[in-house]
Order: C-alpha cells, then structure tokens, then sequence
C-alpha cells in the first residue's frame, strides 16, 4: 500500500509501466506469460507466502524484495524467538478473551505456519529495498528505474535503514 | 510509452490475505459461502518480555494502512501502566494525528480501493477495475482522491515524523509539539480535503439512487453494533465509553473501554486464523455485532461537528432511524466520517492549546496494567497489556478491529453469493460481487491476524461433492 504514498507520482509509474496485479489492481496473480519486475513485500512465514515468492520468481525476470520484512525478516520475525507453537497456543488458547475451550484452528485448507524468514532465504531476489517502509522517493525512484530498463543504485539519501 | 509490465505482490483492493469458498447445489445454485483467514503472527506472545514503552513502535507494524491506530492503542495503554496521564495538550495532538489517519485511511478506501467497483462497475474488466482504470476513466477525480490521502497523511508527518510507522506518541503524552507554521499548513489544505469529501458523497448519493436494487438485496442483516461514544451519544473516534446496540438500536451495555473482557469474548473456529468476538451474554453466534463507519453512525445520535452531522441527519432517515443494516452502505458511512475527521481536525488545530509546549506528564504512579482503546478507521482497537515492576511485559492481548466484523464478513459472503452466483456459467462479475461484500468492511487481514504483508481474496467454487470446480483467478 505504501505504493499509494507516491502520491500524484502513481500517474508517472502508471505512465512508464503496466501495473499488473497488486494490492491496489485487480488482476490476481503476475501473468502466467511472465512480468519484467516482481515486488514482493513482507516477510515469508507460512506455506502460502513461500508459493507466492515461487511463483513470483518463476514469472518475473528482476526481483524486487521492497520493505525491512522482505528484505531481511523485520519485526514479524520476532516471532522466530518464541516458535509457532507457543505463539499459536498464546493467540488461541490461552488469551484472556477467548471463549473456554478454544483450540487452535487446524482445518487443512489453511496455510502452516513456518519459520519468518526474508525472501532471499526462499528464493533468489535481485534488488532488495530496506526500510521500515521504504520512502516513496525510494519506491518511485527503484520502479521508474526498473521501468525504464535502468538498474537502480540505492545510495545516500536514498538508502535509510529505517 | 508503455514499455514493461510491473506486477506487485501482494494483491487484491484490500489489505490481507482472505480466501472465500463457494459451497454449490446440484441445482448450480449456492448452498453456503464462507470466508476464511489464512495468516497468523503471533505478536501477542513475541511481545511478551518487550518492554511496555517499546510498544508504540513495535505494533505499529502490525498494519501497513493504519499504523497511527497500532501507536496510539499502545501509547494509551503505556500511559495506564505507568499511571502517567498526559496533559490536554498532548491528547489533543494524538487525536489530530488520529484524524489524519482516518482521512487518509478512509479516503482511500473509498476513492481508490472500493471506488473503483462503483464508480466503473462490478464488471468492468479486471485489468481497468482499479486506480489504474480511474486514472484512466477520470483523472481530475483521481487527483483530488490522491490529495485528499496526501492531507491525511501529511498531517500524520508533520506531527510523527514519518507518514507511515510515526515516532510520536509516548506514554504519558507526545515528543513533539506543532508549530504555529506547522499548524497553519494544515488548516491551508482543509478547504480542499472537505470539497473532495463532498464530492465523494455526491457520487455515493447518485450511485445509491441508481443502484437501490443492489443496495437492497446485497448482504441486508442485523447484528448489534458497537463503539467508542461521546457522553451524549455522540461520534467519537479517539476516547470514551464503550456502547452497544441492537438491532433495533436499543442500548444494552454502556462500560468503560478497560473493562471490555466483562462483557466480550472471542470464539475459534478451526477453518481460520481470524477470531469471532460477540457480546458474552448473548453467546456466539448470537451475540455478534459489528463495528467501523457502518456501526458507528448506527451508535452515533449526533455529530459534533456541523457539516458531518447534517450528512448524519440524511444518512439516519435511510432506515426512518434504525440502525442502517446495507453492507454496501459502509462507503457511505466512511465518507461521512472522513468528513468529520476533517473537520474535527480543523477545530483541534484552533484549539488554543494545540500549540503549548506542555506535551509530556513526567510523574509516573506505576500500576503494571494497562488497556489501551480506541476506533480505528475500521473499528475499535483493543491493546491489553500486563507489566511486572520493571516494565517488562508478562501479558499482551490485541483485539483488532476487522476481527469484530468477522461473522458479519462471513455472513456477507454467504448472502451475496446466494443472491448474485449462479450457474452453470459462474463470470468473473458475479464472484467480484462477492469480493466487494468483504471490501465493503474494509477489512485490514494483515491487522486483524497480525499477519506478514498482504495477499490476495482466493476464491474458490466447489461442486455438491466437494471437488473444485473453479477458482477466481485473473491472469
Ligand atoms: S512497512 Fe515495515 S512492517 Fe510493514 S511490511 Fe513494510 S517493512 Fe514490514
């Protein structure tokens, strides 16, 4: 969502590139013919997200881990000090405010919890974009690049660890 | 000019990863629908050992649209804990930041993310049926949408630092004053923010009354509703008691927001991560409500602001004073509120101690408790947290706001899908239908399950037998 923080810049990017499915389009999937660019936010941490970044790399031709949970795991792998399990048993047994008897949900269709890990740990990324999340002058600066067929050097002011 | 294809995951118009599931006759018509949540963080048991003052920026990161909602919850149960009480001038910059965060939150919601199925259709073609198709379809409209985010957010900014994950609120008060020129920016930009409000409202209004038949037959129920209040039974967004109605609007509880594990409780289902709170007295299911725009206005007698209130005044004769029970009339309710928070912006920065420099309460008188509430853009926040004597937590508890409506969603789902899916053909526009019964609560999956980034809806038709027999996918 951090996309929509470019703020009037959306209409450049909508411009130099065909946005195709994101959390602000409605196509569901990179098309099945292939993308020139991925991005990927978020960190990996159940079954579901490791299909999707599988999936993403198979069909995009440049890589793009955009935010400090793709790029290395962020806050969310924290979760990897204290496990799953306890962190399952903790939200669905044990919480003050659930019902008495609470289990935690099991049914198969549902995705299984994982390790948090960065994106590269999954699959191999070739741009990775820091920050807590990054500015949009980096955001827009990285895909205008990549839509123009540059590749983007994140230094100085554009680099934050933030 | 255009040269490459970008395509960004995570995927679709809203803010998580929800998978619905279609049940369907012999007859090709629905048996049942149901969505469920396929993420899962755990921040509640990570937290623990953290200490209470890191929490502002710690949950924060729960959520990509609303972290203000997350730093604040945390701040105001920071400041329970510690028995630190901040001075008025610090409530009153947190609730501006607050503001700020309903426009911006809100102003998407509706121009950019829901926008799209209404002001270009349920079945206009998926690779326009976006911000991307309105950039296209009205450019004009587009701008003002993406300004009115801007001012939102900007206020957000100028206070914290930062438009998203801001560094400001503080157990005990805030770390930053506003500066008259800063405070003067702001109000600048207020005109424009309500002329696009207003606009927004016209659209809705003129949407309405070409689409009563939708409006009529997509997802209509009752529930109970629940909400911060004023004393008076006013809307209220930042602090206060905690009210709840039923359907017919009767009041059945009114209770300080610290007390809330007296009065609700949270159920499990196996099929997904997301629990189902409801009112404990009345049992699940029959005790579920529903929070956000659509159930605030439904608590909400007056508004105390005037250009919203008239707007509450329209919005209350839809049902002759009932509680307004059309999902689809959550977008309405939204831009109704971000026009409050507009204008309650506006009189907070008039407020002649917005500007004091006495922002901090430094004495502390420790308690080790602390519960911390208030109404994100899309319902009422809950942060419990228990500390032992260092400030070390023991215990954490987050109750986020889309997890109260998620029976209403559900049940959304399996209305909407019963009314507009039919077979044998099933098209894309029928299941978007179902898609928007979710959208419309603006659910944000990533908070309420606190998990990693944001996914697609999946969904998925099953055949009497229960083999798959088509899944929505759009490439
Ligand atoms: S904004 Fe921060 S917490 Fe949220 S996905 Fe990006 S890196 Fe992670």
């Amino acid at each position: 969502m951090s996309l929509l923080d470019m703020d009037e810049r959306i209409l450049k990017i909508v411009e130099l590139a065909d946005l195709r499915s994101s959390p602000i389009t409605d196509l569901k999937e990179p098309d099945e013919s292939g993308v020139d660019v991925g991005v990927l936010e978020g960190g990996i941490n159940n079954s579901a997200n490791e299909e999707v970044a599988r999936k993403m790399r198979s069909r995009a031709k440049i890589l793009v881990a955009l935010g400090d949970c793709a790029v290395f795991g962020g806050v969310p792998a924290m979760r990897n000090f204290c496990g799953v399990e306890a962190a399952l048993q903790r939200a669905y047994v044990d919480a003050e405010s659930n019902e008495p008897g609470s289990e935690i949900p099991n049914d198969p269709e549902l995705a299984t919890m994982t390790k948090t890990r960065a994106i590269h740990e999954v699959v191999p990324v070739d741009y990775n974009v820091p920050g807590c999340p990054p500015d949009a002058d980096v955001i827009f600066y990285v895909l205008s690049e990549l839509a123009q067929g540059r590749k983007p050097e994140l230094k100085n002011n554009l680099l934050h660890w933030d | 000019m255009t040269a490459q294809k970008i395509t960004i995951e995570p995927v679709t118009r809203i803010e998580g990863h929800a998978k619905v599931t279609i049940h369907m006759k012999e007859d090709n018509t629905v048996d049942h629908a149901y969505m469920h949540v396929n993420e899962f963080r755990g921040f509640e048991k990570f937290c623990e050992g953290r200490l209470y003052f890191e929490m502002p920026q710690i949950t924060a990161r729960i959520c990509g649209i609303c972290p203000v909602s997350h730093h604040l919850a945390a701040a105001k149960a920071g400041d329970a804990i510690t028995g630190q009480t901040p001075p008025r001038p610090a409530n009153l910059l947190r609730e501006l930041m607050h503001m700020g965060q309903v426009i911006q939150s809100h102003g998407m919601h509706f121009f950019e993310l829901a926008g799209p199925d209404l002001l270009l259709g349920f079945d206009a073609a998926p690779e326009i049926r976006s911000v991307v198709g309105l950039i296209g379809a009205n450019p004009e409209l587009t701008i003002k949408a993406v300004n009115l985010r801007k001012f939102g957010q900007e206020i957000i900014k100028t206070l914290g630092g930062r438009r998203l994950h801001p560094v400001f609120a503080v157990p005990g008060g805030v770390n930053k004053a506003l500066t008259k020129a800063e405070r003067d920016n702001i109000l600048t930009g207020a005109d424009a923010a309500i002329e696009t409000l207003q606009l927004g409202l016209k659209i809705m209004k003129d949407w309405a009354e070409k689409n009563m038949e939708d409006i009529k037959k997509f997802a209509v129920f009752p529930t109970g509703y629940f909400g911060l209040t004023t004393p008076e039974n006013g809307l209220e967004l930042y602090n206060g008691d905690i009210r709840l109605i039923d359907s017919q609007g009767v009041e059945m509880e009114r209770f300080q927001a610290a007390n809330y594990l007296d009065y609700i409780q949270e159920h499990v289902e196996p099929w997904s991560y997301l629990k189902f709170p409801f009112y404990k007295k009345m049992g699940y299911p029959g005790g579920v409500y529903r929070v956000g725009p659509l159930g605030r206005l439904n608590l909400a007698q007056k508004i105390d602001t005037p250009l919203a209130n008239e707007e509450l005044k329209i919005f209350k004769s839809l049902n002759s004073g009932k509680p307004v029970e059309n999902t689809l009339y959550y977008h309405y309710a939204r831009l109704i509120e971000a026009l409050f928070a507009v204008e309650r912006a506006c009189m907070l920065c008039e407020d002649p101690d917005i500007l004091s420099t006495e922002i901090l309460n430094t004495r502390k008188n420790y308690t080790g408790h602390g519960v911390g509430v208030l109404e994100a853009p899309r319902g009422t926040l809950i942060h419990d947290y228990t500390a032992d004597e260092n400030g070390k937590l023991l215990k954490v508890n987050l109750i986020v706001s889309t997890g109260h409506n998620n029976w209403a969603m559900s049940n959304a789902v399996d209305s909407v899908a019963k009314t507009y899916v039919k077979g044998p053909q099933i098209h894309e526009g029928m299941l978007n239908r179902v898609e928007a019964a979710i959208r419309a609560y603006d659910p944000c999956l990533s908070c309420s399950t606190h998990a990693v980034g944001q996914m697609p809806i999946q969904v998925e038709v099953l055949n009497p037998d229960g083999s798959l027999r088509q899944t929505l996918t759009r490439d």
